[in-house]
């Protein structure tokens, strides 16, 4: 296989966009990233011509072009193809999608994270397009023996027009199959205002599929001879197996294996260092209602030496203490807080904090393994093909070549799929048991057995001047720790507003070590930091008798481009003050917030911006508290730049809608942690966001002349402060404590 | 025990435990896997069916109490002129992000508009709430339901 490795241009900022893309990668889940444009050798098929990794041109015209990322609900499968089928030329109606088994030489980077398919692709997948099209050009430049020059393309036809002659890409494609594959690097692309695919609104390619009913998921997955499985793990988080009544299980009817496996410390995948197979007890049956109800039958003795006795309690009671001690570090130390505080004209203090949530992907965790003579065949919806890869490898001692991984349709990702210990379960159990199996966990097991959203605490104490003016900040922040290091997604960078913003600023943090497995939830870390930062800073702007939105603009300043100081990952792109004025002033346009003093008594409007994924994003939500304290989301308005083209428009108003949605509804849940274990157990007690608490949800984008970035993740995190401070707005009651309990705000 | 159902028009017969969940006959029985399971509590409406037109949550739903009565899954319901027009509306508005809750919510929004054709707001609420989207895309299961049901939408949103 020739393989072309692709070095990206530098961007008018002076940074490649491999250094965005490494940066923002690593958050959602420590990923390997090279761009790399692959070309399959010219192959001839039955089936079609192939013309490199992601092409294949039929006879009849067709053309397949596979869609190499993991699809959760982003959209990927739709939007990628979008950008090779543009520069290939070909109209929207002849192209089929396949989805690409898990292949890291050919594919990669080839995950669902970090709001990073845009960005990444944006450019190598244009040129997979372009390059595709160039062999077909050639090729009709052979039959035609005219120059390559006097050949124009359209529909999936070249015409030579000074001659009238057009051969179709399905006359094409077996010559063309037999040319060397251009660089990708030197070929041509369209000039934007020629597209006729990206920009325009199309519909998800297999929605057809969903609305029927059609198997896609990964739970849909049956293969010959396949059992079913459940996997019983310890409740408290870091336990171990003593002993369990397997030979009583098996006995059960329509069961047909009950086992014990142990975990393997030694193997952890990209999320902690609970991702990875732990001990537990699986049981196989020939349905899966019956091995869920083997489980009323299974007493297992778990020594819970090991495990973590964790609770909430102590967790706050920790922040209140470390926060009133001199902290462990600190991300931003710059001038002098104390000075600056004792100076200023206001002193405003406040403690903010925030649960652990679970991602609740409606589909719950599960995978299908087949497991014979050495190899394995997996069958996983997985954020993270690789990570599986590596981690079922290692625990099962099998070379990574001789596993196989098959991406099916995930039913919900958030970043829960980025870990990899159902799949290795999967692949253990189908070791073990010598049959194909479908482990299902059941909703209990689903929220029991996550990688929370670490909880957070933050202690503010800010000072403004005689005109109102931020003049000093500092903000201790607690969270989780790990082994020597925050736990997963448990941090924060030094380009926290209002770090840069302010000269006398302090950004401190402290640790309280925890066992309670963390991991990436839908904008990761920046989930918790916005609301606490944005919440805080709208009590700033009320303390300085401002406008919240105009004091945000004033804080901002003139537009000017300032350099990251975050290198946690990899260097940063540059922040743009300009940027994220400019939605600013979108959302305060679009959303009536000048004449909110005319909404009537009860009823207010908050405003949030924050910065996340290379996307500036602000957010106006209108909320109505009644006197009991009944909450209803009356609206919310979102102004988005992510740079020049929005690639697929329905898809990125539904991302951003949904994501709105998603932050609202992480406003109103939490998880609890008591003796080491998770409290709630299905949507009774972890309550998701409902129709009748949805409200609409407008959306505008803001175009500027800045590469296209990411939807999936940057629209959530400014909805929750939003949300918060026009409660504020609304009743005066400030929240800082999430979950929003209604109650709470109820007329004294 | 053996088992003769109605589904979707057919005779189907099947040999399980009578606490079966219709949930799991239906999905690795007679592999109709487009009716999910979500959360077995009958919490999250993923597995909504429709027994003898009335939407029900196969997850809490023994086979045993079935009897002969019509079973309407996601995979029959588009037989149905109200079904195919949902279905075909959740295809115009482009509902769909992860797609894991849509056979439930469609399965929901065609009881809804078979019993009540022009559904308000409210009633849309009410029928639509036990349905969860994790992916949030309420705004456009809304938006879905009314051009079902010829309803005038607002659209208050710009690509």
């Amino acid at each position: 296989m020739a393989m072309n490795v692709v070095r990206e241009p530098a961007t008018e900022h002076g940074l490649s966009r491999r250094t965005f893309l490494k940066a923002s990668a690593l958050v959602g889940g420590g990923l390997l990233l090279e761009l790399h444009v692959p070309n399959v050798r010219a192959a001839t098929s039955a089936t079609g011509e192939v013309l490199n990794a992601y092409i294949k041109v039929m006879p009849d015209g067709i053309v397949t072009i596979t869609a190499k990322n993991p699809e959760i609900g982003q959209g990927v499968k739709t939007m990628l193809p979008m950008l090779i089928a543009e520069e290939l030329d070909v109209d929207w109606k002849n192209v089929r999608i396949e989805q690409a088994i898990a292949d890291g030489a050919k594919y990669a980077p080839q995950f669902a994270g970090g709001s990073t398919a845009a960005p990444l692709n944006w450019e190598p997948l244009r040129r997979v397009g372009a390059a595709g099209r160039e062999m077909l050009v050639r090729a009709a430049a052979n039959a035609l023996g005219v120059s390559a020059t006097e050949l124009r393309t359209g529909s999936g036809v070249v015409t030579h027009a000074p001659s009238g002659r057009k051969l179709t890409y399905g006359e094409l494609a077996a010559a063309a199959a037999r040319l060397a594959p251009p660089d990708p690097a030197a070929v041509r692309l369209k000039d934007p205002k020629d597209y006729s695919i990206i920009g325009v609104s199309v519909r998800g390619v297999d929605s057809p599929l969903v609305v029927h009913g059609k198997p896609l998921f990964g739970i849909d997955v049956t293969v010959p001879g396949m059992k079913y499985a459940i996997y019983v793990k310890c409740p408290a988080f870091g336990g171990t197996l003593v002993g369990a009544n397997v030979a009583a299980v098996k006995a059960l009817p329509g069961v047909r294996d009950a086992f014990v496996l142990r975990g393997d410390a030694s193997v952890a995948g990209s999320v902690g260092p609970l991702d990875r197979l732990v001990d537990g007890v699986a049981i196989v049956a020939d349905s899966w209602w019956l091995a869920d109800q083997a489980r009323e039958r299974l007493e297992v003795q778990w020594d819970e030496g090991t495990a973590t006795r964790d609770s909430d309690a102590r967790f706050a009671e920790e922040a209140a203490k470390l926060s009133k001690q001199a902290p462990a570090a600190y991300i931003v130390k710059n001038g002098n807080v104390d000075a600056a505080l004792a100076r200023a004209a206001q002193v405003v203090e406040a403690d903010y904090a925030y649960p652990f949530l679970a991602h609740a992907t409606l589909e719950p965790q599960n995978c299908t393994a087949s497991y014979a003579g050495g190899k394995l065949e997996v069958w996983a919806p997985t954020q993270n093909p690789e990570s599986n890869r590596t981690v079922i490898a290692r625990t099962l001692g099998l070379d990574p070549k001789d596993i196989t991984i098959h991406l099916t349709r995930c039913g919900g990702g958030f970043g829960r799929r980025g870990a990899s210990d159902y799949a290795v379960e999967a692949a253990a159990i189908s070791k073990h048991a010598g049959v194909p199996i479908k482990l299902l966990w059941n909703r209990a097991d689903d929220i029991r057995h996550d990688f929370y959203r670490p909880a957070g605490f933050h202690h503010f104490k800010a000072g403004l001047d005689g005109g109102g003016a931020l003049v000093a900040f500092r903000d201790h922040f607690v969270t989780p720790s790990s082994g020597d290091a925050a736990a997963s997604s448990a941090f924060a960078g030094p380009d926290e507003f209002p770090s840069r913003f302010v000269a006398d600023m302090e950004f401190a943090a402290s640790f309280i070590p925890t066992g309670v497995p963390t991991g990436p939830l839908r904008a990761p870390e920046s989930n918790g930091l916005a609301f606490a930062f944005q919440s805080f800073i709208d009590e700033l702007a009320h303390a300085a008798r401002r406008d919240p939105l105009q004091f945000r603009l004033d804080l901002l300043g003139e537009p000017r481009v300032l350099d990251s100081a975050d290198d946690r990952y990899g260097p940063q792109p540059d922040f743009d003050t300009g940027r994220m004025r400019g939605v600013l002033e979108l959302v305060r346009d679009k959303s009536g917030w000048d004449a909110r003093r005319q909404l009537p008594p009860g009823t207010g409007m908050g405003t949030a911006f924050y910065y996340s994924h290379m996307g500036y994003f602000a957010e106006v939500v209108q909320v109505t508290v009644g006197a009991d304290g009944a909450l209803k989301v009356d609206k919310v308005w979102v102004a988005a730049d992510v740079g020049s083209q929005i690639i697929n428009p329905i898809g990125a108003e539904n991302q951003v809608q949904g994501a709105a949605l998603d932050g609202i509804g992480q406003a109103l849940t939490r998880i609890s942690i008591e003796n080491g274990r998770t409290v709630q157990s299905n949507f009774h007690d972890f309550a998701l966001l409902r129709m009748n608490q949805a409200p609409p949800v407008e959306v505008h984008f803001r175009r500027t002349d800045n590469p296209p970035t990411g939807l999936g993740e940057p629209a959530l995190p400014p909805v929750i402060p939003a949300l918060c401070n026009a409660i504020y707005a609304a009743c005066g009651k400030r929240v800082r404590r999430l979950p929003i309990e209604p109650a709470t705000l109820a007329k004294a | 025990m053996k088992f003769t159902l109605n589904v979707n028009g057919e005779s189907r017969s099947v040999d399980v435990d009578a606490k079966t969940p219709l949930l799991w006959v239906l999905r690795d029985e007679l592999e109709l896997k487009g009716t999910k399971f979500g959360c077995g509590m009958s919490l999250c409406g993923a597995c909504t069916v429709h027994v003898d037109g009335a939407p029900i949550r196969a997850c809490v739903t023994p086979v045993s109490t079935v009897g002969e009565a019509r079973i309407t899954t996601i995979e029959g319901v588009g037989a149905t002129p109200v079904g195919a027009r949902v279905q075909a509306a959740w295809l115009d508005v482009d509902v769909v992000q992860c797609g894991y809750c849509q056979a439930g919510q469609i399965m929901s929004a065609t009881a809804l508009l078979a019993r009540n054709a022009a559904p308000s707001d409210a009633d849309i609420d009410a029928a639509m709430t036990g349905n969860i989207c994790r992916c949030g895309t309420y705004t456009r299961i809304r938006a879905a339901i009314k051009r079902a049901a010829g309803l005038p939408t607002t659209d208050t949103s710009e690509g």
